[in-house]
């Protein structure tokens, strides 16, 4: 129980507030932070009270450019997505970040929440996104030595041949 | 003499090599646990703390933790992927001193089947079929999370029995997973008898799972818009003689586990965690409950209709082996306890929304009808198209939230569709649990949390 700090009054929406936001259905905010102030504006919802990470994933935008950002939110081709979760407040807030194809760099959320080690790792394995400051951004799905991130998509489906059926015979 | 060791050395050489190739064929190179001789002083205090990035970091002083252990001191020790009790192909390295675990990596991606990228490749009415493949064991809920999150980015609203039907299904399930969590727990902790009570209890629910949709197991029963079909006749005397049945049989499990003093001795005071370390690791589900935080998706923040029902969650106290069983055990009968009122509250009407863009026509209304038949084969060729959007729903599963996070571009397939899978998170607890505890007592620990490595790999 103690693990829970008192709600603050709907003082996360106040949290940057020159940072873009949409409205949205099911979570009580959606941001869209800069890359610079990704990391301050997850800091600052973690002192208001959220205090798990519930979700963290990457989404290449590459053959859907042409989606809803609120003004002043440039579309790039990499998205991270993040959701926070806080237990005291029953909210859930939505952070995405745009990031760039020439140098898909983010800061990694591990010191403040250490509950995304595991969440950064695939989406760095899946997508490519590189976490600065994580400190092992290892692949954790795919084989070490894999090349390529599978869920981007100019990722070659098929480009490993697989042999579903017996091999032709020499006839 | 010569000739003859000569032929040794060369065999033993030739093994030599095959065991070199060997290793290197199933090296995971820097995703293994590292040598403290290459492994940097920070990243050594991570790994036998954890946690030790947590901000507040009191719990945990870096420089209690030793790491002045020298490599020949400790030992790196494998197990798995091929281990009986590591639940399915996780693999664990361990650091030990003696017989104690100082450091712990999971290695994992052998289960790795590429499900979200085969998610994008299929429409929103194959989805089914393949998120429920990912938590075999509780294959409902899978299916439950990808549905509620097409149905609201499609902003269509299920008839009321649809919602009881997949509420009933969804604590079935439930009861489902936990007996099997409970039969194997009891094998791991050498307890047979109740790894055969619990798959015997199991098999009742999943007969009637083959009743209502066909398989015992990856059922695709719940779709967006409803469900495949409605509940078959004489499900209510079913229900009852499940309900009596298990809820009776938990009391067995009772005498047989709870104030057992060997299975005590086993769980109580091992694998402790803090609700701080919990919360900060992201850990949900019966895991989170067991260190006392009162977080229960259906009671917090209620989706379908769980806030008509009246059940308890269930907390545990200390955190340790011994809560987490209990917290499953207690599970079951709060389920039971909400599948009683289910069947109560049953309300009669459509089992899927009756919206001929979404749910295919019935079989025979397509001999007659033109428009039927285009529809049908709309659906289940092309599928339905969903607007533009993008959402994240959970649920509860029994394993902790369960999240679905769907990208919509317009088309009928999913444009991104990303599972947050609880097992997958809550595994990076075990280097905490592991710390400092036995080896012996490793394989109970990885049991109560309860991973299902379909889902961490997806």
């Amino acid at each position: 129980m103690s693990a829970l700090s008192p709600p603050v009054a709907s003082a996360s929406a106040d949290i940057l507030p020159e940072v873009p936001r949409l409205p949205d259905r099911l979570v009580d905010q959606l941001a869209f932070p800069q890359r610079d102030t990704y990391l301050r504006m997850v800091a600052a919802f973690r002192d208001a009270g959220f205090e798990s990470c519930a979700d963290l994933c990457a989404v290449d935008y590459l053959t859907h450019p042409g989606r809803t950002l609120p003004d002043g939110v440039q579309a790039q081709r990499f998205e991270v997505v993040v959701n926070l979760l806080s237990l005291s407040m029953r909210q859930r807030v939505r952070i995405r970040v745009q990031v760039p194809e020439a140098d898909p760099v983010v800061d990694s959320l591990v010191d403040i929440y250490p509950g995304t080690d595991a969440m950064e790792r695939e989406a760095f394995d899946m997508v490519g996104i590189i976490f600065a400051g994580h400190p092992d951004l290892t692949r954790i799905l795919m084989p070490e030595e894999w090349e390529g991130h599978p869920l981007r998509k100019d990722y070659g489906v098929g480009r490993v041949p697989v042999q579903f059926k017996e091999a032709p015979g020499p006839r | 003499m010569s000739e003859r060791e000569d032929e040794i050395s060369d065999a033993d050489k030739r093994r030599h090599a095959e065991e070199k190739a060997l290793i290197a064929e199933t090296s995971e190179g820097a995703q293994e646990l590292l040598p403290r001789g290459t492994t940097a002083a920070t990243d050594l205090r991570r790994e036998v703390g954890a946690v030790l990035r947590l901000p507040e970091g009191n719990y945990v002083d870096p420089s209690d933790i030793d790491i002045e252990r020298r490599d020949d001191q400790t030992m790196i020790i494998n197990m798995g992927p091929q281990h009986p009790s590591t639940h399915g192909v996780l693999r664990l390295m361990l650091e030990l001193d003696g017989e104690t675990v100082l450091r712990t990596k999971p290695v994992i991606g052998y289960l790795h089947t590429g499900m979200e990228k085969t998610g994008e490749e299929l429409t929103y009415v194959q989805g089914c079929t393949n998120v429920t493949r990912m938590d075999y064991l509780a294959p409902l809920h899978n299916e439950l999370v990808f549905s509620l999150a097409t149905e609201a980015l499609l902003d269509v609203e299920v008839p009321p029995r649809a919602v009881w039907i997949r509420m009933l299904m969804a604590e079935l399930n439930r009861v489902s997973s936990h007996l099997m969590w409970m039969a194997t727990n009891g094998m791991d902790l050498g307890s047979t008898s109740m790894m055969i009570y619990g798959f015997r209890e199991r098999e009742m629910v999943l007969t009637f799972f083959e009743k209502t949709t066909g398989v015992r197991m990856n059922h695709n029963y719940i779709r967006p818009g409803g469900v495949a079909a409605d509940l078959p006749d004489g499900w209510l005397d079913d229900i009852e003689v499940i309900c009596d049945t298990v809820l009776a049989r938990t009391f067995e499990y009772d005498e047989l586990l709870t104030g057992q003093p060997i299975f005590r001795e086993r769980t109580e005071a091992v694998g402790n965690l803090s609700a701080e370390e919990a919360l900060a690791l992201s850990v949900t589900g019966p895991i989170l409950r067991s260190t006392g935080v009162p977080w229960d998706l259906r009671r917090s923040m209620p989706y379908l209709a769980y806030d008509k029902l009246d059940f308890d969650v269930i907390v545990g106290t200390y955190g340790d082996n011994f809560d987490r069983y209990s917290v499953r055990l207690n599970e079951i009968r709060e389920s039971i306890k909400m599948i009683r009122q289910i069947a109560d509250m049953m309300p009669p009407g459509d089992y899927r929304v009756q919206d001929r863009k979404v749910t295919p026509p019935p079989r025979a209304r397509i001999d007659e009808s033109m428009e039927a038949l285009i529809h049908h084969f709309k659906i289940f060729t092309e599928g339905f198209r969903v607007p533009e959007g993008e959402v994240y729903v959970a649920i509860e599963s029994p394993r902790g939230e369960l999240g679905c996070y769907l990208v919509s571009d317009g088309t009928s397939k999913p444009y991104r569709m990303h599972i947050r899978g609880p097992s997958f998170v809550n595994l990076q607890v075990l280097p905490v649990l592991l710390r400092g505890g036995l080896m012996a007592d490793a394989v109970a620990v990885i049991s109560s949390v309860d991973p299902v490595m379909g889902e961490v790999d997806r």
